[in-house]
Protein backbone atom coordinates (compact mmCIF):
# COMPACT_ATOMS: atom_id res chain seq x y z
CA UNK A 1 0.00 0.00 0.00
CA UNK A 2 1.38 3.64 -0.73
CA UNK A 3 2.18 5.71 2.25
CA UNK A 4 -0.66 7.95 1.36
CA UNK A 5 -3.43 5.40 0.91
CA UNK A 6 -2.19 3.60 3.93
CA UNK A 7 -2.51 7.01 5.91
CA UNK A 8 -6.16 7.95 4.59
CA UNK A 9 -6.85 4.34 5.55
CA UNK A 10 -6.29 4.18 9.02
CA UNK A 11 -6.89 7.86 9.66
CA UNK A 12 -10.88 6.82 8.34
CA UNK A 13 -10.70 4.43 11.45
CA UNK A 14 -8.76 6.11 13.81
CA UNK A 15 -11.78 9.38 13.48
CA UNK A 16 -14.57 6.73 13.09
CA UNK A 17 -16.96 7.49 16.10
CA UNK A 18 -17.02 4.70 19.17
CA UNK A 19 -19.65 2.88 20.06
CA UNK A 20 -22.09 3.97 23.32
CA UNK A 21 -19.59 1.90 25.50
CA UNK A 22 -16.48 3.92 23.72
CA UNK A 23 -15.54 0.85 22.18
CA UNK A 24 -14.12 0.51 18.23
CA UNK A 25 -17.52 -0.04 15.63
CA UNK A 26 -17.66 -3.16 14.17
CA UNK A 27 -18.89 -1.61 11.15
CA UNK A 28 -15.41 -0.22 9.16
CA UNK A 29 -15.78 3.31 7.00
CA UNK A 30 -16.07 1.53 3.72
CA UNK A 31 -19.29 -0.47 5.08
CA UNK A 32 -17.27 -4.08 5.67
CA UNK A 33 -16.64 -5.67 9.02
CA UNK A 34 -14.03 -3.62 10.93
CA UNK A 35 -11.75 -7.34 11.98
CA UNK A 36 -11.72 -7.26 7.64
CA UNK A 37 -10.47 -3.62 7.56
CA UNK A 38 -8.25 -3.27 10.14
CA UNK A 39 -6.26 -6.82 9.52
CA UNK A 40 -5.85 -5.29 5.88
CA UNK A 41 -3.07 -3.07 7.12
CA UNK A 42 -2.47 -4.04 10.55
CA UNK A 43 -0.45 -7.41 11.82
CA UNK A 44 -1.78 -8.97 15.08
CA UNK A 45 0.20 -10.07 17.57
CA UNK A 46 0.48 -12.88 20.33
CA UNK A 47 -1.68 -10.90 22.31
CA UNK A 48 -4.15 -8.35 20.25
CA UNK A 49 -5.45 -8.61 17.18
CA UNK A 50 -5.40 -6.19 14.42
CA UNK A 51 -8.90 -5.08 15.59
CA UNK A 52 -7.71 -4.31 18.75
CA UNK A 53 -4.27 -2.62 18.06
CA UNK A 54 -6.03 -0.53 15.93
CA UNK A 55 -8.67 0.03 18.72
CA UNK A 56 -6.15 1.66 20.76
CA UNK A 57 -5.70 4.48 18.56
CA UNK A 58 -9.42 5.12 17.75
CA UNK A 59 -10.26 5.34 21.25
CA UNK A 60 -7.08 7.60 22.23
CA UNK A 61 -8.27 10.02 19.28
CA UNK A 62 -11.78 10.81 20.44
CA UNK A 63 -10.88 10.80 23.90
CA UNK A 64 -8.26 13.44 23.38
CA UNK A 65 -10.52 15.56 21.15
CA UNK A 66 -13.56 15.18 22.95
CA UNK A 67 -11.47 16.47 26.52
CA UNK A 68 -10.35 19.46 24.17
CA UNK A 69 -13.85 20.54 23.42
CA UNK A 70 -14.76 19.90 27.30
CA UNK A 71 -12.65 21.95 28.52
CA UNK A 72 -13.52 24.87 26.09
CA UNK A 73 -17.01 25.12 26.76
CA UNK A 74 -17.48 24.37 30.56
CA UNK A 75 -20.18 26.66 30.02
CA UNK A 76 -21.77 24.79 27.20
CA UNK A 77 -21.77 21.81 29.03
CA UNK A 78 -23.48 23.06 32.09
CA UNK A 79 -26.24 24.37 29.92
CA UNK A 80 -26.51 21.55 27.60
CA UNK A 81 -26.36 18.88 30.57
CA UNK A 82 -23.56 16.43 30.17
CA UNK A 83 -25.01 13.80 28.33
CA UNK A 84 -26.33 16.32 25.51
CA UNK A 85 -22.85 17.63 25.47
CA UNK A 86 -21.15 14.88 24.56
CA UNK A 87 -23.35 13.62 22.16
CA UNK A 88 -23.15 17.10 20.36
CA UNK A 89 -19.58 17.40 20.63
CA UNK A 90 -19.27 13.69 18.93
CA UNK A 91 -21.78 15.50 16.24
CA UNK A 92 -19.25 18.61 16.05
CA UNK A 93 -16.03 16.58 15.63
CA UNK A 94 -17.64 14.25 12.87
CA UNK A 95 -18.23 17.32 10.98
CA UNK A 96 -15.12 19.70 11.76
CA UNK A 97 -12.20 17.42 12.48
CA UNK A 98 -9.00 19.56 13.49
CA UNK A 99 -7.59 20.90 10.35
CA UNK A 100 -5.05 23.11 12.79
CA UNK A 101 -1.74 22.00 13.99
CA UNK A 102 -2.81 23.14 17.29
CA UNK A 103 -6.12 21.52 19.46
CA UNK A 104 -6.19 25.15 20.67
CA UNK A 105 -8.50 25.65 17.41
CA UNK A 106 -10.32 22.52 17.31
CA UNK A 107 -13.04 24.82 18.68
CA UNK A 108 -13.18 27.39 16.14
CA UNK A 109 -16.33 26.51 14.55
CA UNK A 110 -18.19 25.24 17.00
CA UNK A 111 -20.30 28.99 17.09
CA UNK A 112 -21.16 28.77 13.26
CA UNK A 113 -21.71 25.06 13.63
CA UNK A 114 -24.30 25.29 15.63
CA UNK A 115 -26.36 28.38 14.03
CA UNK A 116 -26.40 25.89 11.36
CA UNK A 117 -27.52 22.66 13.44
CA UNK A 118 -29.30 24.29 15.94
CA UNK A 119 -30.96 20.62 16.88
CA UNK A 120 -27.63 20.30 19.52
CA UNK A 121 -28.21 23.59 21.03
CA UNK A 122 -30.81 22.35 23.33
CA UNK A 123 -34.08 23.51 24.65
CA UNK A 124 -32.87 27.31 25.26
CA UNK A 125 -30.65 27.85 21.54
CA UNK A 126 -30.34 31.23 22.18
CA UNK A 127 -28.64 30.83 25.83
CA UNK A 128 -26.74 27.91 23.91
CA UNK A 129 -25.65 30.20 21.45
CA UNK A 130 -24.89 32.78 23.47
CA UNK A 131 -22.73 30.86 25.94
CA UNK A 132 -20.28 29.54 23.45
CA UNK A 133 -19.44 32.84 21.85
CA UNK A 134 -18.44 33.76 25.23
CA UNK A 135 -16.17 31.18 25.94
CA UNK A 136 -14.63 31.19 22.52
CA UNK A 137 -14.02 35.25 23.08
CA UNK A 138 -12.57 34.11 26.36
CA UNK A 139 -9.82 31.75 24.23
CA UNK A 140 -9.34 34.37 21.62
CA UNK A 141 -8.57 36.99 24.76
CA UNK A 142 -6.67 34.78 26.47
CA UNK A 143 -4.09 34.58 24.08
CA UNK A 144 -4.59 37.33 20.90
CA UNK A 145 -2.13 39.38 20.29
CA UNK A 146 -1.51 42.82 22.12
CA UNK A 147 -0.14 45.83 20.29
CA UNK A 148 1.99 48.74 21.98
CA UNK A 149 -1.05 50.61 24.42
CA UNK A 150 -1.61 54.32 23.09
CA UNK A 151 0.33 56.67 25.32
CA UNK A 152 -1.13 60.43 26.29
CA UNK A 153 1.60 62.16 24.09
CA UNK A 154 0.38 59.95 21.24
CA UNK A 155 -2.75 61.84 20.88
CA UNK A 156 -1.47 65.38 21.36
CA UNK A 157 -1.43 66.33 17.91
CA UNK A 158 -4.26 64.62 16.70
CA UNK A 159 -7.14 64.80 19.33
CA UNK A 160 -10.26 65.58 17.73
CA UNK A 161 -13.20 64.44 15.95
CA UNK A 162 -11.46 62.73 12.94
CA UNK A 163 -9.21 60.95 15.21
CA UNK A 164 -9.57 57.18 14.66
CA UNK A 165 -8.44 54.54 17.12
CA UNK A 166 -7.40 51.06 17.10
CA UNK A 167 -8.91 48.72 19.49
CA UNK A 168 -6.25 45.93 21.14
CA UNK A 169 -6.76 42.77 19.03
CA UNK A 170 -7.29 40.64 21.85
CA UNK A 171 -9.72 42.71 23.32
CA UNK A 172 -13.40 40.69 22.32
CA UNK A 173 -16.75 42.97 22.20
CA UNK A 174 -19.57 41.28 22.41
CA UNK A 175 -23.50 41.40 23.03
CA UNK A 176 -26.20 38.82 24.95
CA UNK A 177 -29.40 37.84 25.21
CA UNK A 178 -28.51 36.62 28.79
CA UNK A 179 -26.01 37.35 31.47
CA UNK A 180 -23.78 34.94 30.81
CA UNK A 181 -20.86 36.17 31.79
CA UNK A 182 -21.92 35.44 35.58
CA UNK A 183 -23.31 31.53 34.50
CA UNK A 184 -19.97 31.03 33.91
CA UNK A 185 -18.17 32.38 36.64
CA UNK A 186 -20.21 30.32 38.67
CA UNK A 187 -19.54 27.21 36.42
CA UNK A 188 -15.64 28.06 36.72
CA UNK A 189 -16.03 28.59 40.40
CA UNK A 190 -17.79 25.58 40.94
CA UNK A 191 -15.44 23.56 38.95
CA UNK A 192 -12.30 25.41 41.32
CA UNK A 193 -13.79 24.46 44.33
CA UNK A 194 -14.44 20.52 43.41
CA UNK A 195 -11.00 19.92 41.81
CA UNK A 196 -10.58 17.12 44.99
CA UNK A 197 -14.32 16.37 45.11
CA UNK A 198 -16.11 13.08 45.99
CA UNK A 199 -18.85 11.67 43.49
CA UNK A 200 -21.39 13.24 45.85
CA UNK A 201 -19.78 16.21 46.00
CA UNK A 202 -19.57 15.99 42.28
CA UNK A 203 -23.42 15.24 42.54
CA UNK A 204 -23.97 18.23 44.44
CA UNK A 205 -22.25 20.11 41.90
CA UNK A 206 -24.49 18.99 39.14
CA UNK A 207 -27.67 20.24 40.66
CA UNK A 208 -26.48 23.05 41.65
CA UNK A 209 -25.45 24.05 38.44
CA UNK A 210 -28.88 22.87 36.38
CA UNK A 211 -30.58 25.64 39.22
CA UNK A 212 -27.92 27.64 37.96
CA UNK A 213 -28.85 27.47 34.40
CA UNK A 214 -32.19 27.14 35.12
CA UNK A 215 -32.65 30.49 36.80
CA UNK A 216 -31.01 32.43 34.48
CA UNK A 217 -33.47 34.83 32.99
CA UNK A 218 -32.98 36.68 29.56
CA UNK A 219 -31.58 39.94 29.84
CA UNK A 220 -29.66 41.91 27.28
CA UNK A 221 -25.68 42.81 28.47
CA UNK A 222 -22.76 44.24 26.28
CA UNK A 223 -19.73 42.61 27.44
CA UNK A 224 -15.77 43.26 26.74
CA UNK A 225 -14.07 40.18 26.72
CA UNK A 226 -10.04 41.55 27.71
CA UNK A 227 -7.40 41.07 29.81
CA UNK A 228 -5.46 42.77 32.69
CA UNK A 229 -1.92 41.11 33.53
CA UNK A 230 -2.26 38.25 31.06
CA UNK A 231 -5.59 37.43 32.85
CA UNK A 232 -8.65 37.75 31.38
CA UNK A 233 -11.71 39.13 32.61
CA UNK A 234 -15.17 40.37 31.51
CA UNK A 235 -16.03 43.96 31.53
CA UNK A 236 -19.82 45.08 31.05
CA UNK A 237 -20.68 47.63 28.97
CA UNK A 238 -23.59 50.31 29.01
CA UNK A 239 -25.21 50.26 25.63
CA UNK A 240 -23.83 53.42 24.31
CA UNK A 241 -20.07 52.66 25.36
CA UNK A 242 -20.41 49.02 23.40
CA UNK A 243 -21.43 51.43 20.96
CA UNK A 244 -19.00 53.25 20.53
CA UNK A 245 -15.97 50.47 20.63
CA UNK A 246 -17.85 48.44 18.10
CA UNK A 247 -18.38 51.63 15.54
CA UNK A 248 -14.06 52.49 16.37
CA UNK A 249 -13.52 48.75 15.63
CA UNK A 250 -14.97 49.22 12.29
CA UNK A 251 -12.68 52.11 11.40
CA UNK A 252 -15.03 54.89 12.16
CA UNK A 253 -13.92 58.23 13.31
CA UNK A 254 -14.23 59.12 16.97
CA UNK A 255 -16.82 62.39 15.70
CA UNK A 256 -18.95 58.91 14.02
CA UNK A 257 -18.51 56.44 16.72
CA UNK A 258 -19.88 59.33 19.61
CA UNK A 259 -22.11 60.25 16.77
CA UNK A 260 -24.11 56.92 16.32
CA UNK A 261 -23.90 55.51 19.42
CA UNK A 262 -26.20 58.22 20.89
CA UNK A 263 -28.25 58.13 17.78
CA UNK A 264 -31.46 56.68 19.48
CA UNK A 265 -29.85 57.15 23.25
CA UNK A 266 -32.30 57.83 26.26
CA UNK A 267 -28.88 59.37 28.28
CA UNK A 268 -29.92 63.13 28.17
CA UNK A 269 -27.72 65.39 25.79
CA UNK A 270 -26.33 67.12 28.98
CA UNK A 271 -24.86 64.12 30.24
CA UNK A 272 -23.57 62.52 27.33
CA UNK A 273 -19.91 64.50 27.25
CA UNK A 274 -18.83 63.24 30.87
CA UNK A 275 -19.84 59.87 30.21
CA UNK A 276 -17.60 59.60 27.35
CA UNK A 277 -15.05 61.32 28.60
CA UNK A 278 -15.30 58.62 32.25
CA UNK A 279 -15.12 56.10 29.36
CA UNK A 280 -12.12 56.98 27.58
CA UNK A 281 -10.41 57.80 30.55
CA UNK A 282 -11.39 53.90 31.51
CA UNK A 283 -10.27 52.24 28.36
CA UNK A 284 -7.04 54.08 28.28
CA UNK A 285 -6.67 53.01 31.55
CA UNK A 286 -6.94 49.57 30.61
CA UNK A 287 -4.66 49.67 27.19
CA UNK A 288 -7.92 48.85 24.93
CA UNK A 289 -6.62 51.34 22.43
CA UNK A 290 -3.01 50.67 20.17
CA UNK A 291 -0.59 53.08 19.72
CA UNK A 292 -0.68 54.23 16.07
CA UNK A 293 1.53 52.35 13.55
CA UNK A 294 3.85 55.98 13.22
CA UNK A 295 4.49 56.46 16.33
CA UNK A 296 5.32 53.00 17.21
CA UNK A 297 7.80 53.03 14.16
CA UNK A 298 9.36 56.42 15.78
CA UNK A 299 9.89 54.90 19.52
CA UNK B 1 30.60 12.97 22.01
CA UNK B 2 27.76 14.76 23.72
CA UNK B 3 28.58 17.92 21.78
CA UNK B 4 27.85 17.70 18.22
CA UNK B 5 26.03 19.07 15.19
CA UNK B 6 22.67 17.52 15.66
CA UNK B 7 22.52 19.89 18.63
CA UNK B 8 24.47 23.02 17.89
CA UNK B 9 27.74 21.83 20.08
CA UNK B 10 26.42 22.29 23.03
CA UNK B 11 26.58 20.34 26.45
CA UNK B 12 23.05 20.86 28.03
CA UNK B 13 23.00 18.38 31.00
CA UNK B 14 19.81 17.30 32.35
CA UNK B 15 16.64 19.29 32.24
CA UNK B 16 12.91 18.69 32.44
CA UNK B 17 9.69 19.35 30.95
CA UNK B 18 7.97 23.37 31.19
CA UNK B 19 4.52 22.39 32.59
CA UNK B 20 1.93 24.87 33.87
CA UNK B 21 1.90 23.53 37.03
CA UNK B 22 5.42 24.45 37.99
CA UNK B 23 5.27 27.96 36.05
CA UNK B 24 4.96 29.93 39.76
CA UNK B 25 7.61 27.91 41.49
CA UNK B 26 9.76 27.99 38.58
CA UNK B 27 9.06 31.96 38.42
CA UNK B 28 9.18 32.89 42.15
CA UNK B 29 11.92 30.18 43.68
CA UNK B 30 13.79 30.38 40.51
CA UNK B 31 15.41 26.39 41.05
CA UNK B 32 18.77 25.42 39.44
CA UNK B 33 17.36 24.00 36.52
CA UNK B 34 19.64 22.99 33.11
CA UNK B 35 17.75 23.32 30.92
CA UNK B 36 13.96 23.20 29.90
CA UNK B 37 12.19 22.12 27.06
CA UNK B 38 8.91 23.53 26.24
CA UNK B 39 6.19 22.55 23.74
CA UNK B 40 6.24 24.81 20.75
CA UNK B 41 2.91 24.04 19.54
CA UNK B 42 1.86 25.82 23.83
CA UNK B 43 3.80 28.89 22.37
CA UNK B 44 3.11 29.41 18.68
CA UNK B 45 0.48 31.93 19.69
CA UNK B 46 0.46 35.42 18.91
CA UNK B 47 0.28 37.09 22.67
CA UNK B 48 -0.67 36.78 26.25
CA UNK B 49 0.09 34.69 29.26
CA UNK B 50 2.05 31.56 27.55
CA UNK B 51 4.52 33.93 25.48
CA UNK B 52 4.43 35.97 28.99
CA UNK B 53 5.82 32.81 31.36
CA UNK B 54 7.85 32.37 28.38
CA UNK B 55 9.98 35.07 28.10
CA UNK B 56 10.61 35.55 31.96
CA UNK B 57 11.59 31.68 31.60
CA UNK B 58 13.92 32.50 28.78
CA UNK B 59 15.93 35.37 30.60
CA UNK B 60 16.82 33.22 33.30
CA UNK B 61 16.59 29.45 31.62
CA UNK B 62 18.28 27.78 28.72
CA UNK B 63 15.14 26.41 26.56
CA UNK B 64 14.80 23.81 23.71
CA UNK B 65 12.04 23.00 21.52
CA UNK B 66 9.94 19.85 21.14
CA UNK B 67 7.07 19.61 18.70
CA UNK B 68 3.95 17.05 18.84
CA UNK B 69 2.25 17.93 15.56
CA UNK B 70 4.90 18.69 12.56
CA UNK B 71 4.51 15.13 11.71
CA UNK B 72 7.68 14.35 9.37
CA UNK B 73 6.02 10.69 8.48
CA UNK B 74 2.81 11.89 7.09
CA UNK B 75 2.46 11.45 3.06
CA UNK B 76 0.89 15.06 2.46
CA UNK B 77 2.79 18.29 2.39
CA UNK B 78 3.80 20.60 5.29
CA UNK B 79 1.79 23.35 6.51
CA UNK B 80 3.22 26.36 5.88
CA UNK B 81 1.39 27.97 8.84
CA UNK B 82 2.80 25.65 11.16
CA UNK B 83 6.15 26.41 9.42
CA UNK B 84 6.25 30.54 9.76
CA UNK B 85 4.61 30.63 13.17
CA UNK B 86 7.18 28.00 14.21
CA UNK B 87 10.51 29.89 12.95
CA UNK B 88 8.87 32.96 15.20
CA UNK B 89 8.91 30.83 18.12
CA UNK B 90 12.73 29.72 17.31
CA UNK B 91 13.91 33.13 16.62
CA UNK B 92 12.21 33.91 20.13
CA UNK B 93 14.01 31.19 21.79
CA UNK B 94 17.31 30.50 19.66
CA UNK B 95 16.86 27.12 20.88
CA UNK B 96 20.15 25.07 19.83
CA UNK B 97 18.08 22.85 18.15
CA UNK B 98 14.57 21.32 18.10
CA UNK B 99 13.39 18.05 17.80
CA UNK B 100 9.76 16.49 16.79
CA UNK B 101 8.52 12.86 16.18
CA UNK B 102 9.21 10.18 13.52
CA UNK B 103 5.61 9.96 13.17
CA UNK B 104 2.71 10.53 11.01
CA UNK B 105 -0.77 12.47 12.31
CA UNK B 106 -2.60 14.54 9.81
CA UNK B 107 -3.66 13.12 6.25
CA UNK B 108 -6.00 15.37 3.64
CA UNK B 109 -5.06 18.12 5.64
CA UNK B 110 -7.08 16.70 9.08
CA UNK B 111 -5.19 16.50 12.09
CA UNK B 112 -5.44 13.25 14.58
CA UNK B 113 -3.08 15.21 17.38
CA UNK B 114 -2.03 11.88 17.79
CA UNK B 115 1.02 10.35 17.15
CA UNK B 116 0.58 7.39 14.85
CA UNK B 117 3.35 4.97 13.50
CA UNK B 118 5.03 4.67 10.79
CA UNK B 119 4.91 1.57 8.30
CA UNK B 120 8.81 1.20 7.97
CA UNK B 121 9.34 1.16 4.10
CA UNK B 122 12.06 2.85 1.95
CA UNK B 123 9.07 4.83 0.12
CA UNK B 124 8.46 6.13 3.81
CA UNK B 125 11.70 6.65 4.90
CA UNK B 126 12.41 8.87 1.73
CA UNK B 127 9.07 10.89 2.04
CA UNK B 128 10.01 11.52 5.65
CA UNK B 129 13.59 12.35 5.00
CA UNK B 130 12.39 15.28 2.30
CA UNK B 131 10.47 16.88 4.93
CA UNK B 132 12.87 16.94 7.21
CA UNK B 133 15.42 18.38 5.20
CA UNK B 134 12.78 20.72 4.27
CA UNK B 135 12.03 22.02 8.20
CA UNK B 136 16.17 22.03 8.67
CA UNK B 137 16.23 24.14 5.73
CA UNK B 138 13.48 26.73 6.61
CA UNK B 139 14.00 27.16 10.11
CA UNK B 140 17.87 26.93 9.81
CA UNK B 141 18.64 25.20 12.73
CA UNK B 142 19.90 21.14 13.65
CA UNK B 143 16.54 19.48 13.80
CA UNK B 144 16.59 15.71 15.78
CA UNK B 145 13.62 13.08 15.18
CA UNK B 146 12.30 11.29 18.33
CA UNK B 147 11.63 7.43 17.90
CA UNK B 148 7.69 7.23 19.43
CA UNK B 149 6.11 4.61 21.68
CA UNK B 150 3.77 2.06 19.09
CA UNK B 151 1.25 -0.31 19.45
CA UNK B 152 0.71 -1.24 16.01
CA UNK B 153 2.53 -2.67 13.39
CA UNK B 154 1.71 -2.59 9.56
CA UNK B 155 2.37 -5.53 7.22
CA UNK B 156 3.81 -3.36 4.63
CA UNK B 157 6.77 -2.89 6.59
CA UNK B 158 9.85 -3.64 5.08
CA UNK B 159 12.60 -3.16 7.80
CA UNK B 160 12.70 -2.98 11.81
CA UNK B 161 11.68 0.21 13.61
CA UNK B 162 15.56 1.31 14.23
CA UNK B 163 16.75 0.17 10.39
CA UNK B 164 14.19 2.28 9.71
CA UNK B 165 15.22 5.38 11.70
CA UNK B 166 18.80 4.89 11.06
CA UNK B 167 17.43 4.94 7.11
CA UNK B 168 15.59 8.58 7.87
CA UNK B 169 18.35 9.77 9.43
CA UNK B 170 20.84 9.17 7.23
CA UNK B 171 18.92 10.29 4.22
CA UNK B 172 17.93 13.79 6.47
CA UNK B 173 21.35 14.52 7.50
CA UNK B 174 19.21 14.65 10.35
CA UNK B 175 19.82 14.53 14.11
CA UNK B 176 18.06 12.18 16.96
CA UNK B 177 16.10 12.28 19.74
CA UNK B 178 16.36 8.49 21.51
CA UNK B 179 13.40 7.86 23.95
CA UNK B 180 14.88 5.31 25.45
CA UNK B 181 11.11 4.74 27.56
CA UNK B 182 9.69 4.59 23.99
CA UNK B 183 12.00 2.23 23.28
CA UNK B 184 11.10 0.21 26.08
CA UNK B 185 6.90 0.68 25.10
CA UNK B 186 7.36 -0.31 21.84
CA UNK B 187 9.65 -3.21 22.76
CA UNK B 188 7.11 -4.54 24.91
CA UNK B 189 4.30 -4.13 22.76
CA UNK B 190 6.11 -5.67 19.56
CA UNK B 191 8.20 -8.27 21.30
CA UNK B 192 11.61 -7.29 20.32
CA UNK B 193 14.78 -7.13 22.67
CA UNK B 194 15.29 -2.91 23.56
CA UNK B 195 18.77 -3.11 23.54
CA UNK B 196 19.01 -4.59 20.09
CA UNK B 197 17.30 -0.73 19.00
CA UNK B 198 19.98 0.97 21.53
CA UNK B 199 22.74 -1.05 20.08
CA UNK B 200 22.02 -0.32 16.67
CA UNK B 201 21.31 4.18 16.87
CA UNK B 202 24.22 5.92 15.02
CA UNK B 203 25.80 7.44 18.15
CA UNK B 204 27.34 10.12 16.56
CA UNK B 205 23.49 11.21 15.62
CA UNK B 206 21.76 11.26 19.10
CA UNK B 207 21.83 15.10 19.92
CA UNK B 208 19.55 14.49 22.90
CA UNK B 209 17.72 11.31 25.26
CA UNK B 210 14.42 11.46 26.79
CA UNK B 211 12.74 9.71 29.67
CA UNK B 212 9.70 9.16 31.19
CA UNK B 213 6.94 6.84 33.03
CA UNK B 214 4.37 4.63 31.39
CA UNK B 215 1.51 2.59 32.30
CA UNK B 216 0.98 -1.27 31.79
CA UNK B 217 -2.38 -2.72 31.07
CA UNK B 218 -3.44 -6.45 31.40
CA UNK B 219 -1.94 -6.69 27.20
CA UNK B 220 0.14 -3.48 26.54
CA UNK B 221 2.14 -1.03 27.43
CA UNK B 222 0.79 3.08 27.26
CA UNK B 223 3.41 5.94 26.64
CA UNK B 224 1.39 7.74 29.52
CA UNK B 225 4.46 10.13 30.81
CA UNK B 226 2.44 10.04 34.41
CA UNK B 227 5.00 7.92 36.65
CA UNK B 228 8.47 8.04 37.59
CA UNK B 229 11.03 6.02 35.34
CA UNK B 230 11.39 2.32 36.17
CA UNK B 231 14.15 0.06 36.38
CA UNK B 232 14.20 -1.25 33.02
CA UNK B 233 14.08 2.31 31.10
CA UNK B 234 17.20 3.00 33.60
CA UNK B 235 19.12 0.23 32.37
CA UNK B 236 18.44 1.17 28.50
CA UNK B 237 19.37 4.97 29.24
CA UNK B 238 22.71 3.78 30.70
CA UNK B 239 23.66 1.66 27.83
CA UNK B 240 22.28 4.81 25.81
CA UNK B 241 24.86 6.72 27.59
CA UNK B 242 27.60 4.04 27.38
CA UNK B 243 26.84 4.52 23.49
CA UNK B 244 26.80 7.91 23.01
CA UNK B 245 28.20 9.85 26.19
CA UNK B 246 27.43 12.58 28.04
CA UNK B 247 24.25 13.77 26.28
CA UNK B 248 21.22 16.33 27.02
CA UNK B 249 18.97 14.73 28.91
CA UNK B 250 15.31 15.15 29.36
CA UNK B 251 12.38 13.68 32.05
CA UNK B 252 9.13 14.26 30.30
CA UNK B 253 5.90 14.04 33.15
CA UNK B 254 2.90 15.10 31.49
CA UNK B 255 0.20 14.04 33.06
CA UNK B 256 -0.62 13.38 37.18
CA UNK B 257 2.12 16.17 37.70
CA UNK B 258 3.44 15.60 41.25
CA UNK B 259 5.62 18.73 42.57
CA UNK B 260 8.07 20.77 40.56
CA UNK B 261 10.76 19.41 43.33
CA UNK B 262 9.83 15.51 42.46
CA UNK B 263 10.39 15.72 38.81
CA UNK B 264 13.29 17.76 38.80
CA UNK B 265 14.67 14.52 41.53
CA UNK B 266 13.38 12.08 39.30
CA UNK B 267 14.81 13.38 36.73
CA UNK B 268 18.75 13.67 38.71
CA UNK B 269 18.61 10.24 39.13
CA UNK B 270 20.37 9.98 35.12
CA UNK B 271 23.27 12.09 36.89
CA UNK B 272 24.65 8.41 38.47
CA UNK B 273 25.15 6.85 34.65
CA UNK B 274 26.22 10.32 33.95
CA UNK B 275 28.87 10.46 36.21
CA UNK B 276 29.34 6.83 35.29
CA UNK B 277 30.44 7.28 32.25
CA UNK B 278 32.44 10.52 32.52
CA UNK B 279 34.32 8.46 34.84
CA UNK B 280 34.67 5.62 32.74
CA UNK B 281 35.67 7.85 30.22
CA UNK B 282 38.41 10.12 31.87
CA UNK B 283 40.54 6.27 33.02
Amino acid sequence: MKLMQLQRTMARAVMQPLTSSERMQRRAPDGGPMKRYASRFIKPNDRLTSFERLEIYNRQYWFRVLSALSEDFPGLRAVLGERRFDAMAKAYLIANPSRSFTLRNLSARMESWLRKNPKWAGANQNLAMDIVRLEWADIEAFDGKAEPALRPEDLASAAGPRLKLTIQPYVRLLSFRYPVDDLLLEVRKEDEDTDFASNTFTEHRKRKRVRAVAKLKPGQIFLAVHRIDYSVYFRRLDQEEFFILTALRQGKTLGAAVESAFRKSAVPPEERPLKVQTWFQTWAALGWFCRPEKKRAAS
Amino acid sequence: MSANRFNGFTDYGIGIGLRAPHYNHILTRKPVVDWFEIISENFMIDGGRPLHILDQILEQYKVVQHGVSMYFGSAEKLNREHLRRLKDLVQRTKTPWLSDHLCWGSVDGRYTHDLLPMPYTFEAARITAQKVREVQDFLEIPIAVENVSSYAEYHDSEMTEWEFLNEVVERADCGILLDVNNIYVSSQNHSFNPFDYVNSVPAQRVAQIHIAGHSKYRKYILDTHDHPVIDPVWKLYERAIQRVGHTATLLEWDDSIPTFQEVHDEALKANKFLRATALAEAV
